[in-house]
């Protein structure tokens, strides 16, 4: 009897292993944990280096970011992120990762067409989207204050 | 010429050799089981060149040279050449083979390309359309990994079931029937598709063509695994192994410990990073047939193979698109045995 996709899923299924959940979360809390606590150290830094709250946390961002592109040159970034899954890609470092990648990655195809092209590929969703749901979120904002 | 047997399979009466093969690798490949078989090894990933395509491209003509000199042929006396890889518009082999001044048809079967271009090229040589022809393919893992994935240095992590595409190139030159290896007789696969519609997951994509392509082989023959000493399949990994052996399982066919899987030879799962459910590529079950598998026909070590490589059909627009993955296995019989003796 003819096998059908449904079926054929089900086999799939079983046959394919799951990721380590359990492995994989714990790293990505030690790993995402530490960038985020090194983003924390250069807060204080840069506050008792006498910078007022708001520029400490904007300047550790950049810093961060700095890191995270210097890191992504030296083909360490990935080598980090096989390790800390979801602990490198969620904070702004693994952004900076998805930036930088491909604008080293396709700097065979020129200035134009391979970095200027290909820079946002991957992180160019996260920018649009994020860009419509701040204006969708700043509207609802607005109409609150209305009443 | 050629003699039909039953559905899809033809029995190359006058069995044609292959004159001689070759294998082109590099580092990660070099690290693997099969280390001290290829005839060049490159530690060098990019092979000297200044973009993956070219490394891929130089790849393909290094192998094919270096068949062609194993041989001792020019590439003057090669009647067609069979190649293509994974690339656009196979540019791999366009760009790699263009000065070698051979008549050329280019391929496109994905990972299927080495049983693809081989079986052409015997088919040619049964059918008195040549004398000598050349079948090469190639996969590249860096210049696969930007068309298909992700850029090299993005951070992304790999599910259990991906494969790594293999840097590879094997290239092989058949020839009229002088010596071992022959190629029997040739099953060429048609496009089977169960719906799988993962990227990570080609081995469950590709594992149903080969299951028919098998069964096919062994209908149209009268013949079953215990006829053969190996029955190596392309790429299916891990993944794509077990549902093959479910798959055939379900229709009363059994492979048992007959069965290998090039995915699964290439690289040393347990201790190489990254490797998962094994290799993949065009390169994959074209290296692991020219610097295994061939070289043990012609000693005589084994005597009857069949060599079923894999392919996933689809592109990355279609996976955009929401599309399933199409599958495609060719079949190859290879024997040390001339003539009439042996399975056929």
């Amino acid at each position: 009897m003819a096998l059908t996709p449904k079926e054929y899923e089900g086999m799939n299924q079983k046959a394919s292993p799951n990721s380590p959940l359990g492995k994989d979360m714990l790293l990505a809390f030690l790993i995402g944990g530490a960038i985020c606590t090194l983003g924390q150290f250069f807060i204080e830094l840069y506050t008792m280096a006498g910078l007022d709250a708001e520029l400490a946390s904007g300047t550790a961002s950049v810093t961060l970011v700095f890191l995270s592109v210097l890191f992504t040159g030296l083909n360490l970034y990935d080598k980090l992120a096989r390790l800390g899954g979801a602990g490198t890609l969620v904070p702004i470092t693994g952004f900076a990762n998805a930036v930088s990648a491909p604008a080293l990655e396709f700097k065979s195809e020129g200035l134009i067409l391979g970095i200027g092209v290909k820079m946002f590929s991957i992180a160019g969703p996260v920018i649009v989207y994020g860009v419509a749901a701040s204006v969708i979120y700043g509207l609802i904002l607005f109409l609150f204050q209305l009443f | 010429m050629p003699t039909k047997l039953g559905k899809h399979t033809l029995r190359l009466d006058s069995a044609p050799s292959v004159l001689s093969f070759a294998a082109v690798a590099s580092k990660k490949e070099g690290e693997g089981p099969l280390g001290q078989k290829f005839d060049i090894l490159n530690e060098d990933t990019s092979f000297g060149q200044q973009s993956w395509e070219k490394a891929e491209s130089q790849m393909q003509k290094l192998c094919a040279s270096k068949a062609l000199e194993k041989a001792n042929l020019s590439p003057d006396s090669v009647d067609f050449m069979f190649a293509g890889d994974l690339l656009n518009q196979c540019i791999g082999s366009n760009y790699g083979l263009r000065d070698l001044s051979i008549p050329f048809l280019g391929l496109y079967g994905a990972c299927s390309t080495m049983a693809e271009s081989l079986a052409l090229s015997s088919m040619f040589l049964e059918g008195g359309l040549a004398n000598v022809c050349l079948a090469v393919t190639s996969s590249h893992f860096c210049s696969a990994e930007r068309q298909f994935r992700f850029p090299l240095e993005y951070g992304g992590t790999r599910t259990p079931t991906s494969q790594w595409t293999v840097t590879g190139s094997g290239s092989a030159v058949v020839g009229k029937n002088t010596a071992p290896p022959y190629v029997k007789a040739v099953c060429v696969g048609t496009i089977e598709d169960l719906g799988i519609k993962d990227l990570n997951n080609m081995g469950a994509a590709m594992a149903p063509a080969a299951a028919k392509t098998i069964e096919t082989f062994f209908e149209d023959t009268c013949t079953g695994a215990d006829n053969y000493d190996l029955i190596l399949t392309g790429d299916l990994g891990q993944v794509g192994t077990d549902l093959l052996h479910q798959l055939l399982a379900r229709d009363g066919v059994t492979l048992g410990h007959k069965h290998n899987d090039c995915g699964l030879i290439i690289y040393d799962r347990q201790n190489q990073l990254d490797i998962n459910a094994g290799g993949s590529g065009c390169g994959c079950s074209a290296v692991v047939l020219c610097a295994d598998v061939l070289p043990k026909l012609r000693t005589g070590e084994l005597h009857d193979v069949l060599f079923i490589a894999t392919g996933a059909l689809m592109s990355p627009t279609s996976v955009q698109q929401g599309e399933s993955i199409p599958g495609i296995a060719h079949l190859v019989y290879l024997s040390s045995e001339p003539g009439r003796k042996g399975v056929l």
